[in-house]
């Protein structure tokens, strides 16, 4: 088992590096002089050098590298361009929001997904399993920022259930809190919810054909006992594992829904920074977001291996 | 059931490649006609899905919106697949230091960026338009193709007729273009149908965002970034074109869904 850990965590190391390789190299992807792209053709010779000094561009291309890694290290983003004020600080103000829109996406997705991928794997074939299947489909079909536009076409403009925008902490309100996010989290969630339902009807129908299982009927257990006793148990871990690799595509497409409905998380941060070309927010968003995916994979991995020994001593991807 | 999903992903790519392709023939308007008599109108028989706030059919958009949907996704899946089979055919048959500790860990580098974000940030630095997220989108759909592409691989390299082929001394770019890869093209084929739906998406979230294609050059995605802000009075702004990205990517789904059926011998 810490062979299979330590394993894990150093094929981590390498992509780290990439990553850092990759993140530092946005700046100098931007075509041209980056400084002049940032402050406009009209920028004054002054201005330009001051910029180029502040983000380091006058400094060779590996100092500039580890300059930026040990600051990096010392949790130290660099400032914003537009505020002045510390990247780190900004993400940090940023990110319980995510975290919230995030955790409340997971789960209405397995509040769905879960008792429906149930009953499409036990009644295979069925009315309720055609039904299931179809509602993914469905679901994985319709696009998020799209069916977040409908969301507020239905409950905010013809019907006023739900505030079209803005965004209260939990802390300050939880009522006015969960009328701002429930929105945000069903345009979100379906998406979520049919991927993890046509991931827990395959796991469910793998474990419903197996030998244990087979024994379960043939000692003359119940249906049903045997399914919730048995075999939901057995399904749910893939599936719970698996859904922890989801995190990367979640995240994308939280970027999209914050900014739909105007909520000042992580992801708006991006997109307004992407517009108002604050690179350095940009290097810094994905930064931390990279890590995050890292970091929760690798968490997945590890899980996985502990509850399942066959990972353990298969080679990996 | 299967052969339904099947030619139900057929039918709905075809009307959406022929939607795209004879766009010019299928209306009698130009995207970028603007009609300022006839701004915010509901659909009629004139305007079958009424018109924008520049008075610019709202159907002829969405054909030639169709149009920029398939070019992107198309090149960029293409983009895709011709640099990530060519990793994977290398990585699975060369294996050691070059495959798990250089390709495969740059592939999770790369996959360390959720698709859409980092679609994003290139095409931040990049610049907006249709090039950049073509770039943006087939760079990130590299490490799907790859791990496809080397999983198979792992699986042929083994197999009689590579084997063959090593005993009589076949050079191993011989080895992996004429012998490995037309084996693996059935799950590399499914990759592409789903891919295209996966393009479709990225270049609406873009254009979206606003920086995929840019006006006034049609797209589902900034045609429903503008419908947000006439939500009240024109409703049909946002579910015409909604409609019809959901149905496009439903059409690639089921394709794809459909042909891993298919080439799966197990099913």
């Amino acid at each position: 088992m810490l062979a299979f850990v330590l394993r894990r965590i150093l094929l981590t190391i390498p992509v780290l590096l990439l990553i850092s390789i990759m993140v530092f190299s946005l700046l100098h992807l931007i075509p041209g002089d980056p400084a002049r792209v940032i402050l406009g053709q009209d920028a004054t010779p002054g201005a330009l050098l001051a910029l180029r000094e502040q983000l380091g561009l006058t400094k060779p291309l590996w100092e500039q590298y580890f300059s930026w890694l040990f600051n990096v290290f010392r949790g130290n983003l660099g400032n914003s361009l537009q505020s002045g004020l510390p990247v780190a600080l900004l993400i940090e103000q940023r990110l319980p929001v995510t975290v919230e829109l995030a955790i409340g996406t997971i789960l209405l997705a397995g509040l769905i997904a879960i008792p429906l991928g149930i009953l499409a794997a036990v009644y295979r074939g069925r009315i309720a399993d055609l039904a299931a299947v179809f509602s993914a489909s469905i679901g994985l079909s319709i696009p998020p920022f799209w069916l977040g536009i409908m969301l507020l076409l239905l409950f905010t403009v013809r019907v006023h259930l739900f505030p079209s925008s803005g965004y209260v902490p939990i802390w300050q309100n939880v009522g006015q809190n969960l009328q701002s996010m429930v929105l945000p989290i069903v345009a979100t969630g379906v998406r979520e919810a049919a991927v993890l339902l046509r991931m827990m009807r395959a796991s469910l129908v793998e474990v419903l054909d197996a030998e244990f299982v087979r024994t379960a009927r043939a000692k003359g257990l119940h249906g049903w006992t045997i399914v919730v006793r048995h075999a939901v148990r057995n399904a749910l871990i893939p599936v719970l594992t698996q859904s922890g690799l989801q995190i990367a595509g979640l995240l994308g497409g939280l970027v999209i829904t914050e900014t739909i409905f105007s909520l000042p998380g992580f992801g708006s941060l991006l997109v307004t920074s992407i517009f108002s070309r604050d690179y350095t927010i940009i290097q810094g968003s994905a930064l931390v977001v990279a890590l995050l995916v890292v970091g929760v994979n690798l968490i997945t991995d590890i899980c996985y291996g502990l509850i399942d020994p066959r990972i353990r001593f298969s080679r990996g991807a | 059931m299967r052969r339904r999903t099947l030619l139900i992903g057929v039918l709905l790519v075809f009307v959406f490649v022929v939607a795209a392709v004879f766009a010019p023939f299928l209306s009698s308007y130009a995207p970028d006609q603007v009609d300022l008599f006839h701004m915010l109108s509901g659909p009629s028989s004139v305007h079958w899905f009424g018109t924008d706030e520049l008075g610019r059919d709202l159907y002829t958009r969405i054909l030639f919106g169709a149009r920029t949907s398939l070019e992107v996704s198309v090149t960029a899946v293409l983009i895709g697949a011709v640099s990530g089979v060519t990793l994977g055919l290398i990585s699975g048959y060369v294996g050691g230091w070059l495959d798990e500790w250089v390709i495969m860990r740059a592939m999770d580098a790369l996959q360390a960026f959720p698709f859409l974000i980092f679609a994003l940030v290139l095409g931040a630095v990049l610049g907006g338009g249709i090039v950049n997220a073509e770039i943006a989108i087939g760079i990130g759909f590299i490490p799907g193709f790859v791990r496809i592409a080397r999983a198979q691989v792992l699986v042929q390299v083994h197999s009689d007729y590579v084997n063959s082929a090593v005993t009589v001394g076949a050079h191993w770019s011989r080895i992996l273009f004429r012998h490995i890869l037309p084996n693996i093209l059935a799950p590399v084929i499914v990759q592409i149908s789903l891919g295209l739906a996966g393009g479709v998406v990225a270049e609406a979230s873009l254009s979206y965002l606003g920086l995929g294609v840019q006006p006034p050059d049609p797209s589902w995605g900034s045609m429903l970034r503008t419908a947000q802000g006439y939500l009240i009075i024109a409703p049909w702004l946002a579910i015409f074109p909604g409609v019809a990205l959901a149905l496009a990517v439903l059409g690639f789904n089921y394709l794809g869904d459909g042909l891993s059926d298919a080439l799966n011998p197990k099913t």
